[in-house]
């Protein structure tokens, strides 16, 4: 079954937040997204400097069988994008919750979370 | 609509399959990465699960010529032990399903419907067998079908066949089949072997009864471990076949569309003395120039940017509708990517740029020669 960190925070569009409220917050997308997706090909970021709002898309993430919208879980500037992650999505797949990262805000404002126990009772998921 | 489970249901579950709903069946839609198993075929080997496939005998005197009258093709012309790819239309000339047939004999051909269709095309096949002398069998749900594709299908294969058997392998013909001995279980079983496939591979297709069927499949992954063999899901052989621009039942083919449009002008024998079911439909659309100076036909579409066309999505030229988008992906052996779309034959022609509406944004694709993917022999 697909890994559910615990540190982190979930969305129910599957995005993760890392939970530490000091500074910018990375954010990605959980296995278990990233485990019904596939293969990961192609992803499209919001630009450093843009804002993004929580529950609106920001991005997308494409699989050799399906594209999906990426959805703001806060709403905040982008501070940092990961180019890595760009140059190599299939980073998604092998580590969602550590080089797979896609971009990190400064925080205005969290959406609707759930704790990473509530995110795996959700979605099929294993802490 | 009851799910079916092919005889190989625990071998895919043991493997850590997941598993989609094709044509009514579960089937495993990948082991471990589609795109692992997707280069495995196209490097070494991949072992897949075709067991949803239908089958069909038709045996009897009057077997070729009815498949005359039944499908498009002249089956009546081809030499027993070879095989045959052919559409079964309506009267309008829309496609039923696509098929493959197999002359087992001077009286006796094994009719291969897509999953799907089976029930669709046997039941077809029984009503327009009405005025011939012919027995039609649907021996689809006893039946299992694997098959071995890759450079590397050969050699693993051989491990299981007697030695005084290999010629037979080695000499099969592209679209030929024979009875071979295949060690299944520690015993020889002589099981039809066809050298056919949907991946754009040298490769082979082995029909099975289902009691045999777990048995030649441990036995081709044992065979096949030290050549990269790997079983592979439908994810990749949608993939696969796509880059090696075979149509898809319900996407480019359907009852809507004719063989014209489809590309598959050839596969029709309106020169056959015999009727066929939809020949005056389709005498009159070639004679309309559908697909050729009419309407819209079927073309390759490559991507020139890095996001991928999907079934459905609109085409267009300057901002106006002239398509759609058949099938769509990521080519995982080409690196851009490639679909399938019926377009105003007025913009079919190789070198056309042409917008596809991706989600709201224009991605230009350019119209390619199909196949996007010819492997080197």
């Amino acid at each position: 079954m697909s890994k559910v960190v615990s540190e982190l925070k979930y969305s129910a569009e599957h995005e993760w937040v890392a939970a530490d409220g000091a500074g910018p917050v990375g954010i990605g997308i959980s296995a278990v997204a990233a485990d019904a997706l596939g293969d990961i090909v192609y992803v499209d970021l919001p630009e450093v400097g843009s804002t993004v709002t929580a529950g609106e898309t920001c991005g997308e993430v494409e699989s050799t069988k399906s594209v999906s919208d990426l959805y703001a879980p806060v709403t905040g500037e982008v501070t940092e994008v990961n180019d890595g992650v760009v140059a190599d999505p299939a980073l998604i797949n092998s580590d969602p919750y550590g080089a797979g990262w896609l971009f990190k805000v400064a925080v205005t404002e969290e959406g609707p979370l759930m704790s990473a126990e509530e995110y795996a009772t959700a979605n099929g998921g294993e802490l | 609509m009851t799910e079916n489970y092919t005889a190989l249901y625990d071998q895919h579950k043991k493997a850590g399959a997941s598993f989609t709903d094709f044509g009514g069946w579960q089937m495993p839609l990948k082991y471990t990465s589609e795109l692992a198993e997707h280069h495995a075929v196209r490097n070494a080997a991949g072992l897949f699960d075709l067991s949803h496939m239908g089958e069909v005998w038709v045996s009897g005197p009057d077997a070729g010529a009815f498949l005359d009258y039944a499908l498009a093709g002249k089956l009546s012309a081809i030499a027993v032990g070879k095989a045959k790819y052919s559409v079964i239309c309506d009267a309008d000339g829309g496609i039923i399903d696509d098929l493959i047939s197999y002359r087992r004999g001077e009286e006796k051909y094994l009719v291969v419907p897509n999953a799907g269709n089976a029930t669709k095309v046997a039941a077809a096949l029984a009503e327009r067998a009405a005025n011939f002398d012919v027995a039609v069998e649907d021996v689809s749900a006893e039946t299992s079908l694997i098959a071995v594709q890759g450079p590397n299908a050969e050699a693993i294969l051989l491990q299981l066949v007697p030695a005084e058997q290999h010629a037979l392998v080695t000499g099969l013909k592209y679209y030929a089949a024979a009875e071979v001995g295949i060690a299944v279980d520690g015993a020889v079983h002589t099981l039809l072997l066809a050298r056919t496939g949907y991946t754009g591979e040298d490769g082979f297709e082995i029909y099975a009864p289902n009691d045999d069927a777990a048995g030649l499949w441990e036995a081709l992954l044992d065979a096949g471990a030290a050549h990269g063999l790997i079983p592979a899901g439908l994810a990749c052989r949608d993939s696969l076949r796509l880059e090696a621009g075979m149509p898809l039942y319900g996407n480019e083919l359907t009852l809507r569309v004719n063989a014209y449009s489809a590309g598959l002008g050839p596969v029709v024998s309106l020169a056959k003395e015999s009727d066929f079911v939809g020949k005056e439909a389709l005498a009159a659309i070639k004679a309309a120039g559908v697909g050729s100076t009419m309407g819209q036909k079927l073309v390759g579409l490559k991507g020139l940017g890095r996001r991928a066309a999907r079934g459905h999505y609109p085409v267009l030229k300057d901002g106006t509708l002239v398509g759609e988008v058949t099938s769509g992906q990521p080519s995982p052996t080409l690196g851009y990517p490639v679909a399938m779309a019926y377009v105003d034959v007025e913009y079919s022609e190789v070198g056309t740029v042409l917008d596809v509406d991706l989600r709201g944004k224009a991605e230009r694709f350019e119209v390619v020669a199909l196949p996007f993917y010819k492997r080197s022999k």
